[in-house]
Protein backbone atom coordinates (compact mmCIF):
# COMPACT_ATOMS: atom_id res chain seq x y z
CA UNK A 1 0.00 0.00 0.00
CA UNK A 2 1.27 3.30 -0.97
CA UNK A 3 0.60 6.70 0.71
CA UNK A 4 1.46 9.95 -1.14
CA UNK A 5 1.87 12.38 2.41
CA UNK A 6 2.41 16.33 1.71
CA UNK A 7 4.09 18.27 4.37
CA UNK A 8 3.23 22.11 4.43
CA UNK A 9 5.62 24.71 5.26
CA UNK A 10 3.47 28.08 5.47
CA UNK A 11 3.99 31.10 6.86
CA UNK A 12 0.95 32.26 9.50
CA UNK A 13 -1.05 35.31 10.31
CA UNK A 14 -0.74 35.97 14.17
CA UNK A 15 -3.76 35.87 15.46
CA UNK A 16 -6.24 36.31 12.20
CA UNK A 17 -7.60 32.38 12.18
CA UNK A 18 -9.66 33.53 9.02
CA UNK A 19 -6.63 34.46 6.79
CA UNK A 20 -5.12 31.24 8.26
CA UNK A 21 -7.93 29.16 7.16
CA UNK A 22 -7.85 30.81 3.34
CA UNK A 23 -4.47 29.62 3.09
CA UNK A 24 -5.05 26.35 3.96
CA UNK A 25 -8.22 25.89 1.97
CA UNK A 26 -5.48 27.16 -0.72
CA UNK A 27 -2.27 24.57 0.28
CA UNK A 28 -5.20 21.91 -0.01
CA UNK A 29 -6.46 22.36 -3.26
CA UNK A 30 -2.81 22.56 -4.61
CA UNK A 31 -2.31 18.75 -2.41
CA UNK A 32 -5.23 17.79 -4.14
CA UNK A 33 -4.24 18.59 -7.46
CA UNK A 34 -0.79 16.30 -6.93
CA UNK A 35 -3.14 14.11 -5.51
CA UNK A 36 -1.93 13.92 -2.03
CA UNK A 37 -3.60 11.09 0.32
CA UNK A 38 -2.94 13.12 3.36
CA UNK A 39 -1.57 17.25 3.76
CA UNK A 40 -0.18 18.18 7.29
CA UNK A 41 -0.10 21.50 8.67
CA UNK A 42 2.24 22.75 11.17
CA UNK A 43 1.85 23.95 15.02
CA UNK A 44 -0.92 26.57 15.50
CA UNK A 45 -1.52 26.53 12.19
CA UNK A 46 -4.21 28.05 12.18
CA UNK A 47 -3.63 30.51 14.76
CA UNK A 48 0.14 31.54 14.68
CA UNK A 49 2.65 30.80 17.39
CA UNK A 50 3.47 33.40 19.80
CA UNK A 51 0.12 33.62 20.88
CA UNK A 52 0.02 35.11 24.69
CA UNK A 53 -3.15 37.48 25.32
CA UNK A 54 -4.59 36.64 22.11
CA UNK A 55 -5.25 32.47 23.25
CA UNK A 56 -8.63 32.76 24.49
CA UNK A 57 -9.70 35.15 21.17
CA UNK A 58 -8.50 32.72 18.52
CA UNK A 59 -9.68 29.27 20.30
CA UNK A 60 -12.05 26.65 17.90
CA UNK A 61 -13.71 23.69 18.60
CA UNK A 62 -13.03 21.19 15.79
CA UNK A 63 -16.56 20.22 14.92
CA UNK A 64 -18.86 20.74 12.14
CA UNK A 65 -20.20 24.18 13.06
CA UNK A 66 -17.55 25.55 13.81
CA UNK A 67 -17.25 28.53 11.40
CA UNK A 68 -13.54 27.49 10.44
CA UNK A 69 -13.77 23.67 10.73
CA UNK A 70 -16.70 23.80 8.67
CA UNK A 71 -14.36 24.43 5.59
CA UNK A 72 -11.82 21.85 6.33
CA UNK A 73 -13.85 19.07 7.90
CA UNK A 74 -15.73 19.53 4.30
CA UNK A 75 -12.30 19.71 2.77
CA UNK A 76 -11.26 16.45 4.02
CA UNK A 77 -13.77 14.07 1.97
CA UNK A 78 -11.09 15.01 -0.77
CA UNK A 79 -7.85 14.15 1.33
CA UNK A 80 -6.92 13.46 4.64
CA UNK A 81 -6.07 16.39 6.60
CA UNK A 82 -3.60 17.43 10.35
CA UNK A 83 -4.44 20.76 11.28
CA UNK A 84 -2.70 22.52 14.10
CA UNK A 85 -4.66 25.01 16.13
CA UNK A 86 -5.88 26.46 19.67
CA UNK A 87 -8.58 23.70 21.44
CA UNK A 88 -10.99 24.67 24.06
CA UNK A 89 -12.85 22.52 26.29
CA UNK A 90 -15.90 22.25 27.78
CA UNK A 91 -14.18 24.19 30.77
CA UNK A 92 -12.52 26.36 28.94
CA UNK A 93 -9.39 25.12 29.49
CA UNK A 94 -7.01 26.10 26.31
CA UNK A 95 -4.85 23.46 24.42
CA UNK A 96 -2.51 23.33 21.72
CA UNK A 97 -3.65 20.88 19.34
CA UNK A 98 -3.46 18.60 16.41
CA UNK A 99 -6.83 17.71 14.86
CA UNK A 100 -6.81 14.38 12.25
CA UNK A 101 -9.43 14.91 10.08
CA UNK A 102 -10.61 12.23 6.90
CA UNK A 103 -14.17 11.82 5.44
CA UNK A 104 -15.55 14.82 7.02
CA UNK A 105 -14.95 13.16 10.88
CA UNK A 106 -12.54 14.50 12.90
CA UNK A 107 -10.88 11.06 14.14
CA UNK A 108 -8.11 12.14 16.76
CA UNK A 109 -7.35 15.25 18.31
CA UNK A 110 -4.25 15.32 20.00
CA UNK A 111 -3.39 17.93 23.04
CA UNK A 112 0.16 19.12 23.41
CA UNK A 113 1.23 17.68 26.56
CA UNK A 114 5.00 18.96 27.04
CA UNK A 115 4.71 22.75 27.44
CA UNK A 116 8.26 24.18 26.89
CA UNK A 117 8.36 26.68 29.75
CA UNK A 118 11.94 28.27 29.48
CA UNK A 119 14.26 30.05 28.44
CA UNK A 120 12.57 31.92 24.90
CA UNK A 121 9.17 29.79 25.32
CA UNK A 122 6.49 30.66 27.34
CA UNK A 123 3.53 28.23 26.80
CA UNK A 124 2.81 26.71 30.27
CA UNK A 125 1.81 30.48 31.42
CA UNK A 126 -1.11 30.37 28.61
CA UNK A 127 -1.81 26.93 27.70
CA UNK A 128 -3.34 23.72 29.55
CA UNK A 129 -1.28 20.48 29.80
CA UNK A 130 -2.60 17.41 27.47
CA UNK A 131 -2.77 14.89 29.62
CA UNK A 132 -3.01 11.69 27.07
CA UNK A 133 -0.63 10.12 23.99
CA UNK A 134 -2.53 7.66 21.67
CA UNK A 135 -2.51 6.29 18.36
CA UNK A 136 -5.16 5.92 16.51
CA UNK A 137 -6.53 3.83 13.12
CA UNK A 138 -6.89 5.58 9.65
CA UNK A 139 -7.24 4.31 6.06
CA UNK A 140 -3.45 4.49 5.95
CA UNK A 141 -3.03 2.17 9.27
CA UNK A 142 -2.85 3.34 13.13
CA UNK A 143 -0.77 7.21 13.56
CA UNK A 144 0.50 8.96 16.32
CA UNK A 145 0.68 12.62 16.22
CA UNK A 146 2.96 14.62 18.13
CA UNK A 147 3.68 18.51 18.68
CA UNK A 148 6.97 20.08 18.75
CA UNK A 149 8.34 19.82 22.84
CA UNK A 150 6.84 16.47 22.35
CA UNK A 151 8.71 14.99 20.36
CA UNK A 152 11.98 16.12 22.48
CA UNK A 153 11.02 14.14 25.02
CA UNK A 154 11.78 10.16 24.13
CA UNK A 155 8.74 9.09 25.88
CA UNK A 156 6.02 9.92 24.01
CA UNK A 157 6.91 8.48 20.59
CA UNK A 158 7.85 5.62 22.27
CA UNK A 159 4.30 5.55 23.57
CA UNK A 160 2.67 5.88 20.11
CA UNK A 161 4.86 2.87 18.83
CA UNK A 162 3.84 1.01 21.85
CA UNK A 163 0.13 2.03 21.07
CA UNK A 164 0.22 0.83 17.14
CA UNK A 165 1.54 3.70 15.55
CA UNK A 166 3.41 3.10 12.31
CA UNK A 167 3.28 6.58 10.73
CA UNK A 168 4.49 9.16 13.69
CA UNK A 169 3.76 12.65 12.36
CA UNK A 170 4.99 15.55 13.96
CA UNK A 171 4.47 19.43 13.76
CA UNK A 172 6.23 22.26 14.86
CA UNK A 173 6.86 25.95 15.00
CA UNK A 174 10.50 25.60 15.80
CA UNK A 175 11.94 28.65 16.71
CA UNK A 176 15.57 28.81 14.70
CA UNK A 177 18.24 29.31 16.96
CA UNK A 178 22.27 28.11 17.34
CA UNK A 179 23.67 29.73 14.35
CA UNK A 180 27.00 29.51 14.03
CA UNK A 181 29.68 28.12 11.05
CA UNK A 182 27.81 24.99 10.25
CA UNK A 183 26.03 24.68 7.37
CA UNK A 184 22.48 24.22 9.56
CA UNK A 185 20.71 26.04 12.38
CA UNK A 186 21.59 24.05 15.70
CA UNK A 187 17.65 23.92 16.60
CA UNK A 188 17.78 22.44 12.91
CA UNK A 189 20.32 19.35 13.53
CA UNK A 190 18.98 18.87 16.33
CA UNK A 191 15.53 18.05 15.36
CA UNK A 192 16.47 16.48 11.85
CA UNK A 193 19.06 14.10 14.20
CA UNK A 194 15.90 13.06 16.33
CA UNK A 195 13.71 12.43 13.63
CA UNK A 196 15.97 10.06 12.16
CA UNK A 197 16.93 8.63 15.24
CA UNK A 198 13.05 7.84 16.32
CA UNK A 199 11.97 6.40 12.56
CA UNK A 200 15.46 3.92 13.14
CA UNK A 201 14.66 3.06 16.63
CA UNK A 202 11.12 2.14 16.10
CA UNK A 203 11.48 0.90 12.38
CA UNK A 204 8.76 3.53 11.63
CA UNK A 205 7.44 6.38 9.12
CA UNK A 206 8.15 9.52 10.89
CA UNK A 207 7.21 12.88 9.54
CA UNK A 208 8.05 16.11 10.76
CA UNK A 209 5.74 19.60 9.20
CA UNK A 210 7.40 22.98 10.68
CA UNK A 211 6.40 26.60 9.92
CA UNK A 212 8.00 29.27 8.11
CA UNK A 213 7.84 33.28 8.52
CA UNK A 214 8.85 35.68 11.30
CA UNK A 215 7.10 36.52 14.72
CA UNK A 216 8.65 39.75 15.90
CA UNK A 217 12.47 38.51 16.00
CA UNK A 218 11.60 34.55 16.13
CA UNK A 219 12.48 33.15 12.70
CA UNK A 220 11.01 29.57 12.14
CA UNK A 221 13.09 27.65 9.69
CA UNK A 222 10.35 24.92 7.68
CA UNK A 223 12.41 22.32 6.30
CA UNK A 224 10.03 19.31 6.71
CA UNK A 225 11.36 16.07 6.70
CA UNK A 226 10.02 12.11 6.20
CA UNK A 227 11.94 9.55 7.20
CA UNK A 228 11.42 5.50 6.65
CA UNK A 229 11.53 2.63 8.59
CA UNK A 230 15.02 2.19 8.07
CA UNK A 231 16.18 5.80 8.83
CA UNK A 232 16.48 6.66 5.61
CA UNK A 233 15.39 10.62 4.50
CA UNK A 234 12.55 10.19 2.10
CA UNK A 235 12.21 13.79 1.27
CA UNK A 236 13.45 17.28 2.48
CA UNK A 237 11.69 20.73 2.58
CA UNK A 238 13.82 23.59 1.54
CA UNK A 239 14.24 26.44 4.76
CA UNK A 240 12.74 29.35 5.47
CA UNK A 241 10.29 29.71 2.96
CA UNK A 242 7.16 28.20 2.13
CA UNK A 243 6.51 24.76 0.17
CA UNK A 244 4.85 21.41 0.74
CA UNK A 245 7.16 19.17 0.62
CA UNK A 246 5.71 15.41 -0.88
CA UNK A 247 7.10 11.95 -0.43
CA UNK A 248 5.44 8.25 -1.55
CA UNK A 249 5.02 5.86 1.38
CA UNK A 250 5.19 2.23 0.28
CA UNK A 251 3.89 0.98 3.65
CA UNK A 252 5.22 -2.31 2.85
CA UNK A 253 8.70 -1.14 3.67
CA UNK A 254 7.01 -1.84 7.57
CA UNK A 255 6.90 -5.22 6.85
CA UNK A 256 10.44 -5.57 5.20
CA UNK A 257 12.06 -3.58 7.72
CA UNK A 258 10.80 -5.23 10.65
CA UNK A 259 11.51 -8.72 9.21
CA UNK A 260 15.07 -8.08 9.10
CA UNK A 261 15.23 -6.23 12.40
CA UNK A 262 12.95 -7.16 14.56
CA UNK A 263 12.60 -4.07 17.27
CA UNK A 264 9.32 -4.01 17.87
CA UNK A 265 8.76 -7.94 18.40
CA UNK A 266 11.86 -7.85 21.09
CA UNK A 267 10.63 -4.72 22.67
CA UNK A 268 10.19 -5.83 26.39
CA UNK A 269 7.48 -3.80 27.30
CA UNK A 270 6.78 -5.70 30.73
CA UNK A 271 10.66 -5.04 31.94
CA UNK A 272 9.76 -1.73 30.81
CA UNK A 273 6.68 -1.44 33.09
CA UNK A 274 8.34 -3.24 36.29
CA UNK A 275 11.63 -0.97 36.36
CA UNK A 276 9.27 2.19 35.22
CA UNK A 277 6.99 0.93 38.86
CA UNK A 278 10.27 0.80 41.22
CA UNK A 279 11.98 3.80 39.93
CA UNK A 280 8.85 5.63 40.16
CA UNK A 281 7.93 4.01 43.80
CA UNK A 282 11.04 5.26 45.41
CA UNK A 283 11.09 8.34 47.80
CA UNK B 1 42.34 29.92 27.18
CA UNK B 2 39.42 27.94 25.72
CA UNK B 3 39.13 27.77 22.46
CA UNK B 4 35.89 29.71 21.04
CA UNK B 5 35.12 30.01 17.36
CA UNK B 6 32.43 33.04 16.56
CA UNK B 7 32.36 32.50 13.27
CA UNK B 8 29.08 32.27 11.64
CA UNK B 9 27.32 30.88 8.62
CA UNK B 10 27.19 34.33 6.52
CA UNK B 11 25.14 32.66 4.22
CA UNK B 12 22.04 31.46 6.66
CA UNK B 13 23.09 34.65 8.56
CA UNK B 14 22.22 36.67 5.30
CA UNK B 15 19.21 35.02 4.45
CA UNK B 16 17.92 34.82 7.90
CA UNK B 17 18.55 39.01 8.37
CA UNK B 18 17.54 40.30 4.86
CA UNK B 19 14.20 37.74 5.56
CA UNK B 20 13.79 39.46 8.77
CA UNK B 21 14.00 43.35 7.61
CA UNK B 22 11.26 42.12 4.95
CA UNK B 23 9.04 40.64 7.02
CA UNK B 24 8.84 43.28 9.47
CA UNK B 25 8.79 46.03 6.67
CA UNK B 26 5.95 44.36 4.45
CA UNK B 27 4.02 42.89 7.18
CA UNK B 28 2.55 46.62 8.11
CA UNK B 29 1.43 47.40 4.57
CA UNK B 30 5.17 48.77 3.80
CA UNK B 31 8.18 48.54 1.31
CA UNK B 32 10.98 50.81 2.47
CA UNK B 33 13.70 51.25 5.00
CA UNK B 34 15.71 54.38 6.11
CA UNK B 35 19.12 53.78 7.29
CA UNK B 36 21.23 56.26 9.25
CA UNK B 37 24.63 55.50 7.30
CA UNK B 38 27.65 56.65 9.67
CA UNK B 39 30.46 55.53 7.70
CA UNK B 40 31.02 52.82 9.96
CA UNK B 41 30.51 48.96 10.05
CA UNK B 42 27.69 47.94 11.55
CA UNK B 43 25.02 51.01 9.29
CA UNK B 44 27.11 49.56 6.63
CA UNK B 45 25.96 45.90 7.04
CA UNK B 46 22.49 47.09 7.47
CA UNK B 47 21.98 49.11 4.74
CA UNK B 48 23.36 45.97 2.79
CA UNK B 49 21.04 43.99 4.47
CA UNK B 50 18.03 45.75 3.74
CA UNK B 51 18.97 46.31 0.35
CA UNK B 52 18.98 42.81 -0.36
CA UNK B 53 15.64 42.74 1.83
CA UNK B 54 13.90 45.25 -0.42
CA UNK B 55 15.74 46.16 -3.13
CA UNK B 56 18.23 49.14 -3.95
CA UNK B 57 15.53 51.65 -4.92
CA UNK B 58 13.59 50.69 -1.65
CA UNK B 59 16.26 51.99 0.83
CA UNK B 60 17.18 55.60 1.74
CA UNK B 61 20.60 56.08 3.24
CA UNK B 62 20.94 59.21 5.23
CA UNK B 63 24.20 60.72 6.11
CA UNK B 64 24.13 63.46 9.36
CA UNK B 65 27.39 64.69 9.57
CA UNK B 66 28.77 67.53 12.38
CA UNK B 67 30.96 69.99 11.52
CA UNK B 68 33.60 67.66 13.38
CA UNK B 69 33.34 64.66 11.85
CA UNK B 70 35.85 63.31 10.36
CA UNK B 71 35.87 63.33 6.58
CA UNK B 72 36.50 59.68 6.03
CA UNK B 73 33.24 59.26 7.41
CA UNK B 74 31.46 60.73 4.71
CA UNK B 75 33.74 59.39 1.94
CA UNK B 76 33.02 55.84 3.15
CA UNK B 77 29.26 55.98 3.54
CA UNK B 78 29.42 57.42 -0.31
CA UNK B 79 31.76 54.38 -1.22
CA UNK B 80 29.04 52.31 0.02
CA UNK B 81 26.37 54.49 -1.35
CA UNK B 82 27.90 54.29 -4.91
CA UNK B 83 28.73 50.72 -4.25
CA UNK B 84 24.99 49.94 -3.59
CA UNK B 85 23.36 52.36 -5.77
CA UNK B 86 20.54 53.49 -2.89
CA UNK B 87 19.13 56.78 -2.95
CA UNK B 88 20.97 59.00 -0.56
CA UNK B 89 20.18 62.22 1.58
CA UNK B 90 23.23 64.37 3.66
CA UNK B 91 21.47 66.34 6.43
CA UNK B 92 24.22 68.09 8.51
CA UNK B 93 23.13 68.57 12.45
CA UNK B 94 25.52 71.09 12.86
CA UNK B 95 22.76 74.08 13.02
CA UNK B 96 20.37 71.76 15.06
CA UNK B 97 22.99 70.76 18.36
CA UNK B 98 25.12 74.06 18.07
CA UNK B 99 22.55 76.17 19.47
CA UNK B 100 22.16 73.55 22.43
CA UNK B 101 25.68 73.24 23.33
CA UNK B 102 26.00 77.06 23.66
CA UNK B 103 23.60 77.11 26.26
CA UNK B 104 26.63 75.60 28.86
CA UNK B 105 30.07 76.40 27.91
CA UNK B 106 31.37 73.62 30.20
CA UNK B 107 29.15 71.08 28.22
CA UNK B 108 30.96 67.46 28.18
CA UNK B 109 31.81 65.70 24.78
CA UNK B 110 29.80 62.93 26.19
CA UNK B 111 26.57 65.02 26.66
CA UNK B 112 27.60 66.84 23.20
CA UNK B 113 27.85 62.97 22.14
CA UNK B 114 24.55 61.98 23.17
CA UNK B 115 23.08 65.39 22.11
CA UNK B 116 24.16 64.64 18.23
CA UNK B 117 23.01 60.72 18.76
CA UNK B 118 19.58 62.11 19.45
CA UNK B 119 19.06 64.62 17.05
CA UNK B 120 20.39 62.09 14.43
CA UNK B 121 17.29 59.97 15.25
CA UNK B 122 15.17 62.93 15.32
CA UNK B 123 16.24 63.75 11.73
CA UNK B 124 15.97 60.26 10.85
CA UNK B 125 12.37 59.26 12.29
CA UNK B 126 11.49 62.49 10.45
CA UNK B 127 12.96 60.79 6.92
CA UNK B 128 11.06 57.73 8.30
CA UNK B 129 8.02 59.58 7.50
CA UNK B 130 9.13 61.27 4.11
CA UNK B 131 10.62 58.22 2.66
CA UNK B 132 7.49 56.14 4.28
CA UNK B 133 10.34 53.68 5.20
CA UNK B 134 11.03 52.02 8.83
CA UNK B 135 14.13 53.24 10.57
CA UNK B 136 16.37 50.13 10.14
CA UNK B 137 18.51 49.99 13.58
CA UNK B 138 22.14 49.37 13.14
CA UNK B 139 22.89 48.10 17.00
CA UNK B 140 25.31 44.92 17.50
CA UNK B 141 25.23 42.62 20.33
CA UNK B 142 28.43 43.87 21.86
CA UNK B 143 26.91 47.02 22.68
CA UNK B 144 23.61 46.69 23.59
CA UNK B 145 25.49 44.07 26.20
CA UNK B 146 28.13 46.67 27.24
CA UNK B 147 25.32 49.62 26.47
CA UNK B 148 27.61 50.95 24.87
CA UNK B 149 25.23 53.51 22.99
CA UNK B 150 23.02 56.66 23.92
CA UNK B 151 19.68 55.46 24.99
CA UNK B 152 16.71 57.33 22.44
CA UNK B 153 19.73 57.96 20.15
CA UNK B 154 21.41 55.43 18.09
CA UNK B 155 19.59 52.65 20.08
CA UNK B 156 16.16 54.08 18.61
CA UNK B 157 15.00 52.34 15.78
CA UNK B 158 11.97 50.01 14.14
CA UNK B 159 13.52 47.01 13.82
CA UNK B 160 17.23 45.48 14.56
CA UNK B 161 18.16 42.86 12.32
CA UNK B 162 22.00 43.20 13.51
CA UNK B 163 21.23 43.03 17.19
CA UNK B 164 22.48 39.28 18.17
CA UNK B 165 25.78 39.64 15.91
CA UNK B 166 28.09 40.27 17.83
CA UNK B 167 30.97 42.94 16.37
CA UNK B 168 33.52 40.44 15.39
CA UNK B 169 30.50 38.79 13.92
CA UNK B 170 29.18 42.24 12.01
CA UNK B 171 32.80 42.34 10.52
CA UNK B 172 32.80 38.36 9.28
CA UNK B 173 29.19 39.15 7.45
CA UNK B 174 30.38 42.32 6.25
CA UNK B 175 33.54 40.68 4.47
CA UNK B 176 30.93 38.37 2.87
CA UNK B 177 28.62 40.68 1.72
CA UNK B 178 31.57 43.18 -0.12
CA UNK B 179 31.38 45.54 2.30
CA UNK B 180 34.22 47.89 1.35
CA UNK B 181 37.39 47.31 3.14
CA UNK B 182 38.74 50.69 4.06
CA UNK B 183 34.99 50.62 5.97
CA UNK B 184 36.04 47.01 7.56
CA UNK B 185 39.15 47.60 8.33
CA UNK B 186 39.59 50.68 9.82
CA UNK B 187 38.85 51.06 13.70
CA UNK B 188 35.80 51.27 14.88
CA UNK B 189 34.49 54.65 16.57
CA UNK B 190 31.15 56.89 17.08
CA UNK B 191 33.00 59.99 15.53
CA UNK B 192 31.38 62.20 17.87
CA UNK B 193 35.11 63.93 18.58
CA UNK B 194 38.27 63.69 17.01
CA UNK B 195 40.27 60.20 17.18
CA UNK B 196 37.83 59.05 19.36
CA UNK B 197 38.00 55.29 18.81
CA UNK B 198 35.47 52.48 20.51
CA UNK B 199 38.61 50.19 21.95
CA UNK B 200 40.48 53.33 22.83
CA UNK B 201 37.01 54.43 25.43
CA UNK B 202 35.89 50.85 26.23
CA UNK B 203 39.31 49.78 27.56
CA UNK B 204 39.57 46.19 25.47
CA UNK B 205 39.23 45.06 22.29
CA UNK B 206 36.34 43.59 20.38
CA UNK B 207 38.19 40.59 19.70
CA UNK B 208 38.60 40.16 23.43
CA UNK B 209 35.03 41.15 25.05
CA UNK B 210 33.23 39.01 22.38
CA UNK B 211 34.73 35.86 23.36
CA UNK B 212 34.04 36.65 27.07
CA UNK B 213 30.56 37.83 26.36
CA UNK B 214 29.76 34.56 24.67
CA UNK B 215 30.85 32.61 27.26
CA UNK B 216 29.01 34.58 29.74
CA UNK B 217 25.60 35.01 28.01
CA UNK B 218 25.36 32.71 25.13
CA UNK B 219 27.26 29.66 26.89
CA UNK B 220 25.86 30.62 30.18
CA UNK B 221 29.00 30.56 32.04
CA UNK B 222 29.63 32.00 35.61
CA UNK B 223 31.55 34.81 35.97
CA UNK B 224 34.34 32.53 38.35
CA UNK B 225 33.93 29.79 34.78
CA UNK B 226 34.91 32.67 32.86
CA UNK B 227 38.21 33.18 34.57
CA UNK B 228 39.23 29.35 34.60
CA UNK B 229 38.36 29.82 31.03
CA UNK B 230 41.68 31.97 30.70
CA UNK B 231 40.04 35.58 31.39
CA UNK B 232 41.75 38.03 33.30
CA UNK B 233 39.52 38.46 36.47
CA UNK B 234 38.90 42.45 36.67
CA UNK B 235 38.14 42.32 32.79
CA UNK B 236 35.44 39.38 34.07
CA UNK B 237 34.57 42.00 36.60
CA UNK B 238 34.39 45.41 34.52
CA UNK B 239 32.18 43.54 31.70
CA UNK B 240 29.73 41.66 34.09
CA UNK B 241 29.19 44.70 35.56
CA UNK B 242 28.77 46.66 32.59
CA UNK B 243 26.26 43.88 31.58
CA UNK B 244 24.20 44.84 34.72
CA UNK B 245 24.33 48.60 35.34
CA UNK B 246 22.82 48.94 31.32
CA UNK B 247 20.12 46.94 31.53
CA UNK B 248 18.01 49.79 31.74
CA UNK B 249 19.12 50.77 28.38
CA UNK B 250 17.60 47.06 26.87
CA UNK B 251 14.24 48.12 28.42
CA UNK B 252 10.98 49.74 27.71
CA UNK B 253 10.30 52.22 30.94
CA UNK B 254 8.92 50.23 34.01
CA UNK B 255 5.07 50.76 34.69
CA UNK B 256 4.07 50.97 37.94
CA UNK B 257 1.30 48.53 38.47
CA UNK B 258 -1.72 49.39 39.99
CA UNK B 259 -4.76 47.87 38.09
CA UNK B 260 -5.49 44.33 37.13
CA UNK B 261 -4.14 44.56 33.82
CA UNK B 262 -1.22 46.67 32.92
CA UNK B 263 0.98 46.86 29.64
CA UNK B 264 4.26 44.89 29.80
CA UNK B 265 3.20 42.41 32.38
CA UNK B 266 -0.37 41.22 31.62
CA UNK B 267 -1.47 42.98 29.04
CA UNK B 268 0.60 40.37 26.47
CA UNK B 269 1.24 40.50 22.46
CA UNK B 270 3.96 40.35 20.32
CA UNK B 271 4.36 43.68 18.20
CA UNK B 272 3.70 41.45 15.05
CA UNK B 273 0.15 40.92 16.23
CA UNK B 274 -2.63 40.73 14.01
CA UNK B 275 -0.11 40.39 11.02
Amino acid sequence: MKLKLALAQINTKLGDVEANLAKHLEYIEQAKSQKADLLVFPELSLTGYVLQDLVASVAHKPTEDDPIFKHLLAASHDLDLVVGFVDEDSRHRFYIASAYLSGGEVLHVHHKVYLPTYGLFDEGRFFAWGDSVRSFDTRFGRIGMLICEDFWHASPPYLLWLDGADILIFSSASPGRGLNDNEKLESARWVERVNKAYASMFTSFVAHANRVGYEDGLHFWGGATIFDPNGEELAHGPYNEEAITYAELDLNQLRRTRARLPLLRDERTALVQKELNRILSRD
Amino acid sequence: MTEINLSLNTNLARDILAGFIKSEITRVGMSRAVIGLSGGLDSALSCALAVEALGKGNVLAVRMPYKASSKDSLDHAQLLIDQLGVPSKTIEITDMVEPLFKLDPDISNMRKGNIMARERMIVLFDQSEVFKGLVVGTSNKTEILLGYSTIYGDSASAMNPTGDLYKTQVRQLSRAMNIPAPIIDKPPSADLWADQTDEKELGFTYEEVDKLLYLLVDQRYSPQEAVEAGFDEAFVRTVTTRIRRNQFKRMQPPIAKVSNRTIGYDFLYLRDWGT
